[in-house]
């Protein structure tokens, strides 16, 4: 039982690190050019 | 064969023919020359000394688009814009005119980035805004701004209140409520799924509890952070005593939500915290992607205007001049407007003589002369010499003040209009709440079951018509349909636009400047050899009527040693290019814009120029006509002109002569014998006549007045996109119409289901998200050219 229990927390916890990360993401303005990130990966070679 | 390659199949090799392809911007290039112009050859030089040459072999060049052809155009006042940050840093953020593909991107950064001042220099090809950010002072704007225009792109400064609306803060909190909803829906669907698979395989009841606990846990605080665009906007409509789609879902999932805590506390097992908070999920989904392509939209719109926005020359009291944005000018200061300038300001000339091009203003086609103290309108075009105007306010009796005292009119008699979705909410939601409460009723005093039991009962009614295919029936539809318009030019800048543009059943044409191009072409000219001569000599000039001269004539090289007459003309050595008087004629003709070639011994020789019907006008008008559209043209131009045009186009219902208030009137009487007008027009003058319309549209090329108040902008030289629009919002309409009927059918099938008590939380969550996929699924055929 208690590692039902230890997991069900660890997995709220990885799911809440990646909502985190998505919001760390979005506050440093990485959803405000998907198009030319996109384009950036063809030419970016350093 | 690698990507590189591919993409280097696009440029084309220079043909030996007589035409050969500029190497830098790709347009056409008088024979046997690499460049078409000299800003090409210095741009060219430029790329290839900073060893960038890589650009010319990736680039993909939409021949659509704007080519990157370095045009001189008056640079407006940078220094305002400037940010100055701490330590000796400066900011400007621009918009680009000109961005193609990755390797413009690309091009533009790694020339910044080899400057020396610059610490950022990047590209959002998204916004198509230029972020820049220098070492030292504002002065150096000048110079990094005028690098980057040497390529042929073209940079214009945004205004500090137009960057701040640009942040958008209200798609970044749809998103973090997005992001918060889908951690809440994985997580506790998964511990939904455990509870579920455990009451068939012996869960115990304690476990279960602490299970739904855990859910609770979840779902009460991403309900409470995720569901406040909906909890706002239904308590908005509330307040004004009218529901919309969002009173349904606000109280379905506040319902469901109670019910779920009351049940985990009683140990119940009826708990549907994975359905509110997969309903919120599924619901902002949509929002998100509706959110982002009208903002996409407007955005758009507002970087036309700034690309087009200007600058005016102000002359001071002592004779001195000096460049100031249009938009500081000041009453009773005067402006120097020179020979192809637009006219900034609405005044009266204070001195010179000049032949105006007053079509976007009043749609008169012939350009009119103008004397000292006539009155004249911003959006002006000066066809002949400079003249200078003092700035009066728009006092009443001006065209302007009319136009905007009949807006506002215009706007306060429209009602409201109700969307599709809203007009289904109202039915939809009592009819809801009244089939839980008769569930309820009926299963307590009827079948005498315990008020509990059948509080559960009547919840699941709540759940399983929890309208989320409905909520999604029209804004899936939506987001397609304005992404598959964005994509084809047409721009559309108000949510209910595409519903009103698919009830249309009139179209209404301007004619100067929509049904016609918007500048003026040469007319006919059968000797050749002196149309490319003629040309070659005006390639030097940025004057409308030599610009319209050297498109008539195709690639030309650029004479040389020729030399600008401002307000006459062009001389080079003994042959002159210009107005009558300037090639030594008699100035008595009235028949419009015209120039003149004066060859020493040879009869001087006459270019007329006239508006040209934009080239699909004809092929457009038909096709409107064939989808059952009755075709009218209003126009403010003189009978006989617009007799003519129409004539060629076959429209038999017309009207010229117009002023601002007639067309308004007309309008509004044919909207009183039932019919849904989509007013077509650019001017200043068709303003009322837009707000008045059901649905209104303009050309990018429209006066900002027109383009502010129309519901869709279209960019480019062709008609059709209105067509397009009316076609794509028709098959739009008939898709939602198609989700509503699904979503209701869906809703009636289960709904007696629920009542009869046999729905458990796993059907309810199952039928749900099965309800809103099928409606996704069905949207995304909107996407397709084919009949939907």
């Amino acid at each position: 039982m208690i590692v039902l229990f230890a997991l069900l927390g660890l997995c709220l916890c990885v799911g809440g690190l990646g909502l985190l990360v998505f919001m760390w993401s979005l506050r440093t303005g990485q959803y405000e050019d998907l198009e030319g990130a996109a384009n950036r990966i063809l030419f970016e070679e350093d | 064969m690698t990507a590189a390659a591919v993409l280097d199949r696009a440029v084309p090799p220079a043909p030996a023919s007589a035409v050969s392809i500029c190497a830098h911007c790709g347009l056409p290039a008088p024979a046997g020359q690499r460049f078409c112009c000299p800003g090409c050859g210095v741009a060219f030089e430029v790329i290839q000394g900073l060893g960038l040459g890589r650009y010319y072999r990736e680039r993909l060049l939409d021949p659509a688009g704007r080519a990157p052809k370095p045009d001189q155009v008056a640079r407006p006042d940078l220094a305002r814009h400037v940010v100055t940050a701490a330590e000796g840093t400066c900011q400007l953020t621009l918009a680009v005119d000109g961005l193609q593909c990755g390797a413009c991107v690309w091009l533009i950064e790694q020339v910044l980035a080899r400057d020396t001042a610059v610490l950022q220099g990047r590209v959002n090809m998204t916004t198509r805004r230029l972020r820049l950010v220098w070492r030292g002072d504002a002065s150096e704007a000048e110079r990094l701004v005028a690098l980057v225009e040497t390529l042929g792109y073209r940079l214009v400064p945004f205004e500090r209140e137009a960057l701040a609306a640009a942040r958008d803060a209200a798609g970044r909190s749809l998103l973090r409520a997005l992001a918060v909803a889908g951690f809440a829906a994985g997580n506790v669907m998964f511990l939904a799924l455990a509870t579920w698979v455990g009451a068939r395989s012996g869960m115990g009841p304690a476990t279960r509890d602490v299970l739904h606990w855990l859910s609770a846990l979840i779902t009460l605080p991403a309900i409470a952070y995720a569901g406040r665009p909906f909890f706002a906007s239904a308590l908005a409509a509330l307040r004004q005593r009218h529901t919309n789609m969002d009173v349904p879902i606000s109280i379905g999932v506040i319902l469901v939500t109670g019910l779920s805590i009351w049940q985990t506390m009683i140990g119940g097992s009826q708990t549907y915290f994975e359905s509110a908070v997969m309903l919120l999920f599924f619901l902002l989904t949509g929002r998100v992607l509706d959110h982002r392509a009208r903002g996409r939209a407007r955005a758009a719109v507002e970087d036309l205007l700034t690309l087009r926005s200007g600058d005016a020359t102000v002359v001071a009291a002592d004779g001195s001049t000096s460049s100031r944005n249009l938009q500081a000018l000041l009453v009773g200061e005067r402006i120097l407007v020179g020979m192809g300038e637009r006219i900034g300001a609405d005044g009266t000339v204070a001195s010179g003589q000049s032949l105006l091009d007053s079509s976007l203003v009043t749609g008169e086609s012939l350009p009119v002369r103008t004397g000292v103290g006539d009155a004249v309108f911003a959006g002006t075009l000066n066809l002949g010499a400079p003249i200078t105007v003092d700035i009066t306010a728009a006092g009443a009796g001006t065209m302007l003040a009319e136009c905007v005292r009949l807006i506002e009119a215009a706007e306060a008699r429209r009602g409201r209009y109700v969307v599709l979705a809203d007009r289904v909410a109202r039915a939809y939601a009592p009819v809801v709440h009244l089939c839980a409460l008769a569930t309820f009723l009926v299963w307590t005093f009827g079948f005498g079951v315990h008020w509990s039991q059948a509080l559960v009962t009547a919840a699941a009614v709540l759940i399983i018509t929890c309208p989320c295919a409905l909520a999604l029936a029209v804004p899936a539809v939506q987001v397609i349909a304005t992404g598959k318009l964005f994509a084809a030019g047409v721009l559309m800048k108000s949510a209910t636009a595409l519903e009103r543009v698919a009830a249309v059943d009139v179209v209404c044409f301007d004619k100067t400047g929509t049904l016609t191009e918007p500048e003026l072409q040469l007319e006919r000219v059968e000797d050749s050899a002196a149309l490319a001569f003629a040309a070659a000599i005006a390639a030097n000039s940025r004057h409308p009527l030599s610009r319209a001269l050297c498109a008539a004539a195709g690639p030309v090289v650029a004479a040389g040693d020729v030399e600008e007459h401002p307000g006459e003309g062009l001389s080079c050595g003994a042959v002159r290019l210009g107005s009558a008087r300037f090639c030594g004629l008699a100035d008595n003709t009235d028949e419009g814009a015209e120039l003149w070639l004066a060859q020493p011994g040879i009869p001087a020789l006459r270019f007329g120029f006239s508006e040209h019907l934009r080239i699909d006008a004809v092929e457009t008008v038909a096709r409107l006509r064939r989808m059952g559209l009755t075709v009218r043209l209003l126009s403010g131009d003189r009978a006989a002109a617009v007799q003519r045009l129409a004539e060629k186009l076959g429209i038999t219902e017309w009207q010229a002569e117009c002023r601002p208030a007639d067309k308004v009137s007309v309008i509004t009487g044919w909207q009183n014998a039932g019919a849904h007008v989509l007013m077509v027009g650019d001017g200043l003058n068709d303003g009322p006549a837009l707000s008045s319309a059901s649905v209104s549209a303009s050309p990018s090329s429209a006066t900002e007045l027109s383009q502010n108040v129309a519901d869709l902008v279209y960019q480019g030289r062709k008609l059709a996109p209105v067509m397009v629009a009316i076609d794509t919002a028709r098959k739009a309409r008939r898709v939602m119409r198609q989700n509503l009927a699904m979503a209701l059918g869906y809703n009636a099938l289960v709904v007696p289901l629920a009542m009869a008590g046999q729905v458990t939380p796993w059907l309810a969550a199952a039928a749900m998200s099965l309800s809103s996929l099928i409606v996704m699924a069905n949207s995304a055929r909107v996407r397709s050219n084919g009949k939907a």
